[in-house]
């Protein structure tokens, strides 16, 4: 009975999770490359019918004889989609470089604390990840307006005469994207100091590298673990994001999250955003799995 | 403290005065007697009033809380028998997979899972509303919940599971009895994760709901549209004061349960 027990306890374990990440995380995927391929129809909901079980494998083949790539040849047609994922993948990946100047910094300054503050430190870092996205992306409307508090503030201190443009432009969901992400950023970088033998950096000092270069040679390497789980964490959800360019960005901006929503919500064309999301999806994949392989080490190295 | 230099002091002061100051001026200007949120015009609390008079915002406020409390809880015990699963057995068929299940959604465009899980929702014939949205939310935040736990069960002394099995404690007893309050802190954390991650999602939310399933961060967004209003800040500090309790009541919690174990670790070895 034990014995019973337990093979079936084990077995559940795996089996829930899994079976529920596979009917709500994975299949979907395949519905989406499924309907990219379907033909766009004023109906509810908009496109031809994908599915029809009664049909049996005869009609199973009919059906994959009527997959259409037309989607993706208007994808490819359109310069609004192209220039909207050439665009996405720059300004992501500008974020991504510009979260990693002011990261780096902070995540060092925190490894080097005395061990007193250092569990304060992380709580104050990881603290604005629990207040909503929207607030925090809100939040920096009031400031960055032509007549917001950082126009009034270069303004009383007579270092412009003009207000500046800043929302509305890159810059602004540079900047939305960078403090958003920030935390993304700091803590990987953070953790994988923190673990780093100190000696290392002394010993190269006493062998004659200066600090900058005791710092480039030994420090800067032995942290890059953290540095690339970072950087994935800010690129690949900044390349899709919705919320930053729609919010902070001007009408001139493409992102293809926004694309991807327009068409979705505004034009109600499903199979072409479904066309949209899976080539998105297309361009992620490689630095996702990246993402995964690297996480799934360092959890392996923890053990 | 040589190494503790002033360069470092610096950058982590600007770090953190870059991550609060918008946070702050944004509660500031919750109190704001004018309409202006960029202009100061004295003290009031006029638009907390206000608030509790919308019945619309009050309406989508018990939706979000609703959706938050039940999807944190399932999301909790899938995401805690993940963490098992990834952490328990390291062979089994298709764990790469599960693994990828896992991490993927962490990283996840949410335009990319939210239109995703609608397209599901609509060819099984689930009408769209409070059960999508709830379903939608577990899902996401199920892996944010294991990876939580995962690392909490990676620095689990498993001997003690091993001399509760050798006792005879089936593995369903050794689960409860032992892992789990071992484990609880991290678990709990999870769970306050997964509802803060409900509470705040936006994207994934507006595509798997539907009528008469409104959430708080869909109402806040279709009024943000509009314009900047005080209104919408003194919503804003509301929920950021909730999230600000919650974590502090976790913290808490979880640091007495430390102290907690570390003296109970202790007794048990001073006898």
């Amino acid at each position: 009975m034990a014995k019973f027990g337990s093979a079936l306890f084990n077995r559940l374990v795996i089996i829930i999770p899994y079976a529920w990440l596979l009917f709500f995380f994975l299949i979907p995927f395949f519905i989406v490359i499924r309907i990219s391929l379907s033909e766009t129809a004023v109906a509810m909901p908009p496109y031809l019918p994908v599915f029809d079980l009664a049909s049996g494998v005869g009609g199973f083949i009919d059906n994959i004889k009527q997959f259409s790539i037309d989607n993706y040849i208007w994808l490819t047609e359109d310069a609004l989609y192209t220039k909207a994922y050439a665009s996405s993948l720059w300004i992501a990946g500008v974020s991504t470089f510009l979260t990693l100047l002011i990261a780096y910094p902070v995540a060092y300054g925190m490894a080097q604390a005395p061990n007193t503050i250092r569990p304060t430190l992380l709580m104050l870092v990881i603290l604005p990840f629990w207040t909503s996205f929207l607030i925090r992306v809100y939040a920096w409307i009031a400031i960055l307006k032509p007549e917001g508090l950082f126009n009034q503030l270069l303004l009383t201190l007579g270092l412009i005469d003009q207000p500046l443009i800043i929302l509305n432009t890159n810059w602004a969901i540079y900047i939305g994207i960078v403090y958003s992400y920030l935390p993304f950023m700091v803590l990987p970088i953070y953790s994988s100091l923190e673990k780093m033998d100190h000696s290392l950096t002394e010993a190269a000092q006493d062998l004659g590298c200066t600090p900058i270069r005791a710092f480039w040679r030994v420090t800067f390497p032995l942290s890059m673990p953290g540095v690339i789980a970072g950087c994935m964490l800010v690129f690949i959800p900044a390349v899709g994001e919705f919320v930053i360019p729609d919010l902070l960005g001007g009408s001139e901006t493409l992102m293809i999250g926004k694309t991807l929503w327009n068409e979705f919500n505004a034009n109600r064309d499903w199979p072409v955003s479904a066309a949209v999301a899976t080539i998105l999806l297309l361009i992620l994949v490689v630095p996702i799995m990246f993402f995964q392989h690297a996480q799934a080490k360092a959890d392996g190295e923890g053990r | 403290m040589q190494r503790w230099s002033r360069f470092n002091i610096a950058s982590i002061v600007l770090g953190f005065a870059f991550l609060y100051l918008p946070i702050v001026l944004l509660v500031i200007f919750s109190f704001n007697e004018s309409k202006l949120v960029t202009v100061w015009a004295g003290f009031s609390t006029k638009w907390y009033v206000q608030l509790f008079h919308n019945q619309a915002l009050l309406d989508a406020a018990w939706v979000t809380v609703r959706v938050g409390l039940i999807s944190a809880t399932v999301a909790t015990v899938l995401g805690t028998l993940a963490a098992l699963a990834m952490t328990r057995y390291t062979r089994f068929r298709g764990r790469m997979l599960f693994s990828g299940m896992i991490y993927a959604p962490l990283v996840m465009p949410e335009v990319i899972t939210g239109l995703s899980m609608l397209l599901l929702f609509v060819a099984i014939g689930f009408d769209r509303g409070f059960w999508t949205l709830t379903l939608a939310h577990i899902t996401f935040t199920m892996c944010f919940v294991a990876v939580v736990v995962q690392s909490r069960l990676l620095s689990f002394d498993r001997s003690i599971e091993e001399a509760a099995m050798d006792l005879g404690a089936t593995p369903v007893a050794t689960f409860l009895q032992v892992t789990l309050p071992v484990i609880a802190p991290a678990v709990f954390s999870g769970w306050v994760l997964a509802f803060t991650l409900s509470l705040d999602d936006l994207v994934i939310s507006s595509f798997t709901s539907g009528p008469g399933a409104t959430t708080l961060p869909m109402r806040i967004y279709s009024q943000v549209r509009l314009g900047v209003t005080p209104e919408i800040n003194a919503v804003c500090t509301i929920l950021i004061g909730i999230v600000a309790i919650g974590v502090l009541i976790a913290s808490v919690v979880s640091r007495r349960r430390e102290i907690q174990r570390v003296k109970d670790e202790q007794a048990a070895f001073a006898h």
